[in-house]
């Protein structure tokens, strides 16, 4: 061996951080692994249950059924001439992506423990398999969506879409980012203080009314307090909700300053989580 | 030979007690330090890894300064007690977690076999297990591909490979596991204790294949263990750690002799004293057993090879006749594997005084396992002395089992080495 090699070292284990340490070499390497987390989590999510992939199913369409008795039949929200149900199914089925996103990445480290303890891998794979494994449940629940709108369509219900379909798979960017941005940001916290847990289960909640989806934002700053009507039209997440809609229903309101405006926040946020993430994974084992 | 991995100034500092109360508080103190450019003010504080030793700081090092290099295709061992740092080292070389100071530079991908079978899933079938254990340690799917057969019929379990892991029995999941990561190439590998697995049989293939994959295939190993005749058989040189620092680094003979006589030094090893061990009436006080080599070295770890000399210091406040001290060897699990007796000796009648009896244990008798001593002392049918108590610790290791090289520990309480002869008429 000539002693040229032997400064060619392979990586360094050390202390130190680097801010942003994101090895997509790294990460391209474990495709593989990334995939197989998929297959596994889609695989193994249902087995020994009697409905199996049914579930995908019955909870958006209850909880259209329960948002269309309580806002429009006796909140007597206005949804501008579309079917309540088929609004709130448009609503719930985005919403629960991004819920779907955020809390499973949420406890990545809590629940991954074992394996974290014991193999190293990026643990950027675990929270993205997720994001990825949760897009099969989307397409099912969008199916189910075409279903009752072609229903609706058959029964005369006024209905069209719109040409902003064609940003569809930004706004599926745009919903995987801050799911994933915001979970890898609470997963980091939860190792350390565990209050956040609790936080996370009533206030994505919480959230979900704060984020249009059982009423159209035109609603919300008609009738909230101020303060409140604010918030909404800066939630990035009214604004990917509504964008939902306006490209599948046609309601609502689109404006390309909201748009770019969700995009580089969907962004930010990703890139605030990997920062964190990283930072947490060196360590976490120490104090999880 | 060229360095393969180099490690310089290893530390690792753990807070003790508590996580969570007033982590908050050193958190923003540490980020205030980092600010303004300073050193972190808890890396400070912190004391040697004694766990005897009852800590005046939250904060500990499990690891103090270790320096190593490894040499391409060298099987090195690193050996010490539980709580030496071992695994604690280990994982920072696995990078599961990251060293408090210094570094760790490398040349090749190290993977681990830390406990096999991380990331099962019980409702996953056996083969797709195995992909996905492979990939969880480092494998991509056409490498696991090619050697999908092989791993099968290693692990023996063909008939199973499409069903549910989660019906598997645990010594199945244990050897699909271990075939699993004993057909990874990493340029390092890293061997934690899995002689540990399986039944004699298997482990009898698993060390094979650890042979294989350190002698035949140039591979280069760390290889940790407690097991001084497995280390003995691999490593070409060990290193030695004792609470969080390298005390010996040298070839392997003279490591494993240094590991096994440097536990003399170590507080209660070997040795138990005793302050309030009376019989009722106060007749006999038990002071003192140890074990120790025949030339009085104390220590509890031995070879099957070496005699073992038992003493047991006790005084007499006045004349007794017909008393026994009996020492019971037991296992971990509390069987009970065989009890000696001294009443031939002491029946006779013994003043008042001090007395010191000795046992030898002869070479080649115990197994390879950990034995309970525990002692009582009596009169039979009249009264009991000393009530059952468990007095020390024996570890025995060995080199040889039966005459074979292979270190797998025989069944059995006992391992006696007894005459076979031929009797052909």
């Amino acid at each position: 061996m000539s002693t040229s090699h032997d400064d060619q070292w392979l990586y360094t284990i050390s202390s130190k951080n680097k801010l942003i340490d994101l090895n997509f070499k790294e990460i391209w390497r474990y495709r593989d692994l990334l995939l197989l987390f998929v297959k596994r989590d889609i695989v193994t999510v249902y087995k020994q249950t009697i409905l199996g992939p049914l579930w995908y199913v019955i909870q958006p369409l209850f909880t259209s059924v329960i948002f269309t008795l309580v806002f429009n039949n006796l909140g007597n929200i206005s949804t501008g001439g579309i079917p309540p149900f088929l609004f709130n199914l448009a609503g719930i089925t985005a919403w629960s992506y991004f819920n779907n996103c955020l809390s499973g990445s949420s406890d990545t480290f809590k629940k991954n423990e074992n394996i974290f303890g014991k193999v190293y891998f990026p643990r950027v794979i675990m929270p993205m398999s997720i994001t990825i494994s949760n897009l099969l449940k989307l397409f099912i629940q969008l199916g189910i969506f075409i279903g009752f709108y072609i229903y609706y369509l058959s029964t005369g219900a006024n209905l069209s879409v719109n040409a902003n379909l064609l940003l569809f798979p930004i706004y599926l960017l745009m919903m995987a980012l801050l799911g994933l941005g915001i979970g890898m940001i609470l997963s980091s916290m939860t190792t350390k203080y565990r209050d956040m847990t609790v936080v996370i289960g009533f206030g994505v909640q919480l959230l979900m009314y704060m984020s249009a989806v059982p009423y159209p934002l035109s609603e919300a700053r008609k009738k909230f307090p101020e303060w409140v009507a604010t918030f909404v039209s800066y939630n990035p997440l009214s604004q990917i909700i509504e964008g939902f809609r306006y490209m599948l229903l046609d309601t609502g309101s689109f404006s390309w300053t909201g748009f770019f405006y969700t995009f580089t926040l969907s962004v930010i946020l990703f890139l605030i989580g990997i920062i964190i993430f990283n930072n947490t994974e060196k360590s976490f084992i120490d104090t999880v | 030979m060229s360095i393969i991995l180099k490690a310089t100034n290893i530390s690792k500092q753990y807070r003790l007690g508590l996580v969570g109360t007033g982590t908050l508080s050193h958190d923003l103190n540490r980020w205030w330090h980092r600010v303004r450019g300073k050193d972190d003010p808890f890396l400070k504080v912190g004391s040697v890894n004694d766990r005897s030793v009852k800590a005046d700081s939250d904060y500990v090092w499990a690891l103090r300064d270790i320096n190593f290099e490894v040499k391409r295709g060298e099987v090195l061992g690193i050996i010490g007690k539980n709580g030496a740092g071992k695994s604690t080292l280990l994982k920072i070389l696995s990078r599961v977690t990251s060293p408090s100071t210094g570094e760790i530079k490398t040349k090749g991908r190290i993977a681990s076999l830390l406990e096999v079978g991380t990331g099962f899933h019980p409702e996953l079938t056996g083969r797709e297990n195995i992909y996905l254990n492979g990939a969880i340690l480092g494998m991509t799917k056409s490498e696991i591909k090619a050697k999908e057969n092989e791993i099968i019929e290693f692990s023996g379990c063909e008939r199973y490979v499409d069903t549910p892991v989660k019906r598997y029995s645990s010594g199945m999941r244990v050897r699909l596991a271990f075939a699993v990561a004993a057909h990874l190439e990493p340029d390092i590998l890293v061997i934690d204790e899995v002689l540990a697995v399986g039944d004699a049989e298997f482990q009898k293939k698993a060390i094979g294949k650890m042979q294989d994959i350190s002698k035949g295939e140039g591979r280069t190993v760390l290889f940790v263990s407690h097991n001084m005749a497995a280390v003995k058989g691999l490593c070409s040189r060990v290193v030695v750690l004792e609470n969080g620092m390298s005390v010996f680094e040298g070839e392997t003979k003279n490591a494993v002799d240094f590991y096994l006589n440097n536990q003399s030094n170590e507080s209660g090893a070997g040795s138990s004293e005793f302050k309030d061990v009376f019989s009722r009436k106060k007749e006999m006080q038990l002071l003192k057993v140890s074990t120790s080599d025949l030339s009085g070295r104390v220590r509890s770890t031995f070879m099957q090879s070496e005699s073992i000399l038992i003493k047991i210091d006790f005084k007499i406040n006045e004349y007794i006749k017909g008393m026994r001290v009996n020492m019971g060897f037991y296992n971990i699990s509390g069987t009970l594997a065989f009890v000696t007796s001294s009443h031939n000796l002491t029946g006779e009648g013994l003043n008042a005084g001090i007395h010191h009896l000795e046992l030898i244990i002869p070479s080649f008798l115990l197994n390879k396992i950990r034995y309970n001593l525990i002692l009582n002392a009596g009169i039979p049918g009249q009264k009991i002395l000393i009530a059952p108590l468990e007095v020390l610790v024996l570890d025995i290791e060995g080199e040889h089992a039966g005459g074979s090289t292979h270190v797998e520990r025989w069944p059995g309480m006992v391992s006696p080495k007894l005459d076979w002869r031929f009797n052909n008429l």
